[in-house]
Order: C-alpha cells, then sequence, then structure tokens
C-alpha cells in the first residue's frame, strides 16, 4: 500500500528536500502517522488536535479532504495526496 | 439592449449551453459569460458593489484614494468604476502577472505598486495593508473581506442563474477572493438549497507558495465552507487543456482561469453520469482569453504552455 504525498516547499525541511514521499494507510489520518515515523515532527505542523492546521490544505486526488472526511478521508493504493499552504487569490 | 450608463451594464449576462462538451442529454454543461461585463470579466460586479457600498457608507467621497491588492482583473475594474467616479486608484501587485493586466490598470488611470512574486496575491496583501497603514485617508476597499463583493453575487449572479436556469443542479466557480462562491452559495442555500455548489481552486507553481511559514498562510476573511460542496485544485496543465477545449469545441475564448473551472465541471458532469443523474451544471467564464496571450498559454503544445505558466499567477 502506497500513496504518494506532495510536500510543499515549506516543509521540505522535514523530508529531507524531498519533494515527494510514500507514506502507507488506508485513511489520511494514517499516512499522516506513517509520515510522522519516517520524518519526525511533521505530523505537528499539518495536524492540530486531531484537524487539519488552518492554513494547511490537502488534497487526495486533487479534491480538498475537507470537503471529504477531513483526516479521516479514506485513501487507497495510486492515491495522490497534495499538501498545500492556504494562499490568497483574486 | 438599453443601459443609461456603462456601469448601469455590468451584469445581467448571457448563459449559453454547452452542447458539444456537455457528456450526455441529460448531464448538460452551461456557461455563464462574465467576459461580457464592461471591462472583461466577472469583477466588474465586485468592484462596482464595493465601490457603491463605500460610499452609501460615508467612506468615499470626490477625489479619494482607493487602495486595492489585486492580481488583475478586481485592479481593471475598479478602475474603470474609480475613473467614471472620480477617485484615483492604486493597485498593489504581484509583478509576476501578465504584462497585459499591467497595460489595461495604466489605460483606465491606475497607479500601480509592484509587490514580490514570492508568495502571489498574499504579499500583495501584505504590502498594501503597509500602505494602508501610513496613509490613513486612503481607503481600502479588500475584496477578500468585504461583504460587498459576495452580495454582487447574492443580488446578481445567482438570480440571474436561477431565473435563466430553473432546473440548475451545480453551481461551478473559480476560488480566489470567495466572494462569488460565497455570494451564489449563499443565494442558493435559501433560494434552491439542493444546488450543490462546487468551487475550482488553481494551483499554482511553488514559487507562489514561498511562504516563510505556515502562519502566513492566507484564508480571505469572506470564506465560509459551509457554503460549499466541493473543491477541487487545479493545475495549470488540466486548466491549459480544457481551456483550449472549450475554444476548439464550443468556439468560447477564454482566459485560463476558466479553464481549472470547466476541468471541475466536466469531472462533476462525470460523476452526474456514473450515478445516472441527470444534471444542469452552472459554469462560470470568467473573462476572456485576451489578457492571457503573451503568458503562451494558447500557442504550442501543452508542455511548453505548462512550462511557461511556472511561476505566474495565471488565474
Amino acid at each position: 500500500m502506497a500513496v504518494e504525498v506532495r510536500i510543499p516547499t515549506i516543509l521540505r525541511s522535514y523530508t529531507d528536500g524531498a519533494k515527494t514521499v510514500e507514506g502507507g494507510g488506508t485513511t489520511l489520518a494514517e499516512v499522516i502517522d506513517d509520515l510522522e515515523t519516517r520524518h519526525a515532527g511533521i505530523k505537528e505542523r499539518l495536524v492540530e488536535s486531531g484537524d487539519l492546521r488552518r492554513f494547511i490544505n490537502v488534497y487526495v486526488n486533487d479534491e480538498d479532504v475537507r470537503f471529504l472526511g477531513g483526516v479521516e478521508t479514506p485513501v487507497k493504493d495510486g492515491d495522490t495526496v497534495v499538501v498545500l499552504p492556504a494562499v490568497a487569490g483574486g | 439592449m438599453r443601459y443609461d450608463s456603462l456601469l448601469d451594464s455590468v451584469g445581467n449576462t448571457p448563459l449559453v449551453g454547452l452542447p458539444r462538451l456537455s457528456p450526455s442529454p441529460n448531464v448538460r454543461l452551461w456557461a455563464k459569460l462574465e467576459d461580457r461585463n464592461p471591462t472583461g470579466s466577472i469583477k466588474d460586479r465586485a468592484a462596482l458593489w464595493m465601490l457603491v457600498d463605500a460610499e452609501k457608507q460615508g467612506r468615499l467621497h470626490q477625489g479619494c484614494t482607493i487602495l486595492e491588492p489585486t492580481s488583475g482583473n478586481t485592479g481593471i475594474s475598479l478602475a474603470m468604476v474609480a475613473k467614471l467616479r472620480g477617485y484615483r486608484l492604486v493597485c498593489v501587485m504581484p509583478e509576476n502577472t501578465s504584462s497585459e493586466r499591467r497595460q489595461l490598470l495604466q489605460m483606465w488611470g491606475a497607479e500601480i505598486v509592484s509587490s514580490p512574486a514570492a508568495g502571489g496575491s498574499n504579499e500583495a496583501v501584505r504590502v498594501a495593508k503597509g500602505i494602508a497603514a501610513e496613509h490613513p485617508d486612503w481607503v481600502m476597499l479588500y475584496q477578500y473581506g468585504n461583504p460587498a463583493n459576495a452580495a454582487a453575487h447574492y443580488e446578481g449572479t445567482g438570480p440571474e442563474l436561477l431565473a435563466d436556469l430553473p432546473s440548475i443542479t451545480h453551481f461551478v466557480a473559480g476560488l480566489g477572493t470567495t466572494g462569488t462562491l460565497m455570494g451564489a452559495g449563499r443565494f442558493f442555500r435559501e433560494h434552491k438549497p439542493e444546488v450543490r455548489i462546487v468551487a475550482a481552486e488553481p494551483r499554482y507553481g511553488e514559487l507562489v507558495y514561498g511562504l516563510r511559514n505556515l502562519d502566513e498562510g492566507f484564508v480571505p476573511e469572506l470564506y465560509d465552507e459551509t457554503l460549499i460542496d466541493a473543491r477541487f485544485s487545479v493545475g495549470p496543465r488540466d486548466a491549459v487543456r480544457r481551456t483550449r477545449q472549450l475554444l476548439e469545441e464550443e468556439g468560447i475564448f477564454a482566459g485560463i482561469s476558466t479553464g481549472a473551472i470547466l476541468h471541475a465541471a466536466l469531472g462533476q458532469a462525470a460523476r452526474c453520469v456514473e450515478a445516472r443523474q441527470s444534471a444542469d451544471i452552472a459554469l462560470v467564464v470568467c473573462d476572456g482569453g485576451w489578457k492571457y496571450l503573451s503568458t503562451g498559454a494558447y500557442e504550442g503544445t501543452i508542455d511548453e504552455a505548462e512550462d511557461r505558466l511556472e511561476g505566474q499567477l495565471w488565474a
């Protein structure tokens, strides 16, 4: 079971500069826990009291997880998880 | 159709069917042509509403200077309205926006302050807030937090869509200031709550997300996620591909952000087909492609176009 996770520039200090890392699990929360075992500290930057941090957006196959199941959003082999900081448009 | 002045002609844009892009006779796509507004974009609605609202509140008087952080369209719309109403406009714009946008702003008489490319509109907002602090007499309309921005769509875009397409099932629009989705979203929640509200958010190159730390992220004050049902992130490749497809199949020459919106709308349409649901999906054509010709999005291969858009604020 592997999910591709794309890491934004600002969090690459946790992944030795890697743009993408692999994670395992059946939900986003499990994938983040799995990442934490190899990239210590990253979880705390993504999650706060069990929810995604306000200025972090996470997309599974391009869909914002806040409208799917939040950190409990199911993921499966081959899915792509994109992590991005929230930015302004307009 | 006759209007007393250009400003009176804002809104009431055509809704056209997209018969070739619609996947089946029961799942139909409709495009709201916001490029038909006076300066060629949906932002004329918000600009007019924010400015008139500020006048009503007594925040603006003749000769006032208006200040606004904008990546382009809002500034161009405000420049036109400000010129006609007698105000000076200063726009704070990221330097990685297309040259056409700068030229248009200057044509309508706006002054431009450039903000650094890294950080995109977040930086423009930060710089504008700094300038506002130095010039307390200047008026910042602040599209990201001004309820009149959303009101323009609550009073205009939403009711126009429901009148033209009473069978509407989905509304798909771009997510920038969130004004369009918040205003039309609230209108549909109140008047036809079964309409699903779908957001298409442009995903830029890494430069744009180059924040110093995560606490500098930005969520517009207008944003209320309960008014949205799904939110898709669309990268430049899909946006360009769909922009070209819209021209090729339906003859509509739109800007790149519209390609991102079409991508989300087609994804939604495919889901409806799969679920054997009938659907009338309305999407926004935010502006025409004219202002983006210099980005190279319309020539060469998709790979080349994608490379050229890297680092640019294309929506």
